[in-house]
């Protein structure tokens, strides 16, 4: 078995039957790992669950079952060796853009002094293209600005791993394109681990290195790893062009649009004994490039994963 | 556009108050005298059958004697009307500060725990509608001081406006920045000082200026059962003198020294608001 950096193993979310109801579960047999240094997107329709998957992750939230290692130690509680960056930006609206930011690295290294806290914030804030705009409130900000604080303050802290829940989910397409670029310029240069919400298919190709695919909830399921198989340094003008581009993008939509309905057919759902089996199932990883097939063998691939 | 709107609203409200005394002035003379006064009628200070409103031309004229000495102190009855409303201040700050002292904390624990909201709740409920006032026979048995006794008057009625703001603005504090602080590993009392006393600031604010407002209605009213001092009794000490001319300058006193109260912290609530 391979050991990854983060190791998520059958994490299953069920919320308690109400009054008279039935108990929900979004998710199950959820299983996957991320190496150091990768950049990894989840994709899925609303309600199968990936917010709560990342809360997990970021330990905000807990599983109904299910454990989460990283670096080989369970994930119990946030920590600043995860950082996350929410879609609404999560500021502080009271204080300024920078100590927005210092107070997360005064948090981190505690021992550090003032000036060593400042500079440090400071770098980060220039590294987002925010210098003159550090003593602003987020009020005064745009939503692009505010969210480039917030990646700002995540990648400051330098954690071991950095959670998005759809950062750019707000943002309008002009500037989402962007602060993608800048996102992915910073990431070069950190090496830094990113797992991260989506729901925009381009967005992920242009990012990731592989794009879990998630089934429709409830009883959502990781279907399938996506490798994006284009190389580093992606610009959004070129990958397009790239021949591996359009298989994945064409994989990708065919799965959103049919393939996440088909499969969170109730019927398909494996039994208690089954899902026993299923145990630490990782996805299939799938490169659309090279396993350009017919759309039928990707399913009996699936099912191969779920016997 | 807006400048000239405050001009002419300012204009507008120096028309009302001209036309209002003048209507006032005028519809209120006293009767026309028409034989000379008897030596009796002299003695007893004039010779109107009823007795009348006095004349915003006389209350004008006994509040400028009075505010330009308004700290003088001639005796338990005879003291300026500035030292009485300091007084009347002295109680409300010393009661108001006492609740403050309380209910901010009690109200954060309330607002952070549901176990504290729901076993306090029916006490709350139940204290909250007593008027301050049916404390007082219990207060004066208790505490065996008039001044003592006015003072936990007022913080009784103070108490619960800021309880109950600071409670629930506590309780409201947006799970995400909760989120912030939990996931910077922010203790419990860096999170509440960093984070849920700002986020709360601005409706523990509202709380302290709704009971500042009630202080300062309750005060007259326990001053004047309890007696001696401050701007309460003042204002039932002239009633017994009949004098009303006094009377209707110390109301307009308290409407004045009410205001004030609420404009500062109406000031301190804009200091600590914040745009999301």
């Amino acid at each position: 078995m391979e050991n990854y950096f983060l190791d998520a193993q059958d994490l299953s979310k069920t919320f308690p039957a109400p009054k008279g109801g039935e108990s929900l579960t979004v998710f199950e047999n959820a299983s996957f790992g991320i190496n150091k240094g990768e950049f990894i997107c989840i994709i899925g329709h609303s309600g199968c669950g990936k917010s709560t998957i990342l809360n997990v992750l970021a330990g905000l939230d807990e599983a109904s079952s299910g454990t989460v290692l990283m670096d080989g130690r369970e994930v119990a509680g946030p920590s600043l060796d995860r950082g996350v960056v929410f879609q609404n930006y999560s500021l502080l609206p009271w204080i300024s853009t920078l100590r927005n930011i210092t107070f997360a690295v005064r948090a981190r290294w505690p021992s550090w002094s003032k000036e060593q806290v400042l500079e440090h914030s400071m770098k980060y804030i220039d590294m987002v293209g925010l210098g003159g705009a550090e003593n602003r409130k987020p009020s005064q900000l745009s939503g692009g600005m505010r969210q480039r604080v917030s990646i700002a303050r995540a990648f400051a802290i330098e954690p071991k791993l950095l959670l998005m829940d759809e950062p750019f989910g707000a943002l309008d397409a002009l500037t989402r394109g962007i602060i993608q670029e800048e996102l992915m310029k910073i990431w070069e240069q950190t090496n830094q681990t990113v797992f991260m919400i989506t729901h925009d298919v381009d967005e992920a190709i242009l990012l990731a290195d592989r794009i879990l695919l998630m089934t429709n909830g409830p009883y959502a399921r990781i279907a399938e790893s996506v490798v994006v198989d284009i190389p580093r340094h992606r610009e959004r003008t070129d990958i397009i062009h790239h021949p591996n581009y359009y298989p994945i993008r064409n994989h990708l939509v065919e799965f959103l649009v049919k393939r996440s309905k088909e499969l969170s057919n109730p019927e398909l759902r494996a039994g208690q004994e089954q899902r026993e089996s299923m145990k630490r199932v990782y996805p299939p990883d799938v490169n659309p490039a090279t396993d350009m097939v017919e759309g039928d063998e990707q399913v009996i691939k699936l099912e191969k994963h779920k016997a | 556009m807006l400048s000239s709107l405050n001009v002419r609203a300012a204009l507008l409200s120096v028309v009302i108050l001209i036309v209002t005394l003048g209507v006032w002035e005028i519809a209120n003379q006293p009767p026309e005298v028409k034989e000379a006064k008897t030596e009796y009628e002299m003695l007893m200070g004039g010779s109107a059958p009823h007795a009348r409103v006095p004349n915003p031309s006389e209350i004008g004229t006994l509040a400028l004697a009075e505010l330009s000495d308004p700290f003088y102190d001639k005796g338990p009855n005879d003291k300026g009307i500035g030292l009485q409303l300091l007084y009347s201040i002295k109680r409300v700050m010393s009661g108001y500060f006492l609740a403050a002292l309380i209910a901010i904390p009690i109200g954060f624990m309330i607002g952070m725990s549901p176990l504290m909201h729901k076993a306090l709740d029916p006490f709350i409920q139940v204290l909250k509608p007593i008027s301050p006032l049916a404390w007082m026979p219990l207060a004066l048995f208790i505490l065996k001081d008039s001044e003592v006794s006015s003072v936990f008057v007022i913080f009784i009625c103070s108490i619960w406006p800021m309880l109950i703001n600071t409670a629930f603005g506590v309780g409201s504090v947006k799970k995400d920045w909760i989120n912030i602080a939990r996931t910077h590993e922010l203790s419990k009392l860096r999170t509440a000082v960093m984070v849920i006393l700002p986020a709360a600031a601005p409706t523990i604010l509202t709380g302290m200026r709704i009971s500042i407002g009630i202080a300062w209605l309750v005060i007259v009213a326990a001053e004047m059962l309890v007696g001696g001092t401050g701007i309460g009794y003042y204002v039932w000490n002239e009633w017994n003198n009949l004098d009303l001319t006094a009377v209707i300058f110390s109301i307009l006193m308290i409407g004045i020294v009410g205001m004030v109260l609420d404009l500062l912290l109406a000031k301190a609530t804009k200091m600590v608001q914040y745009v999301e």
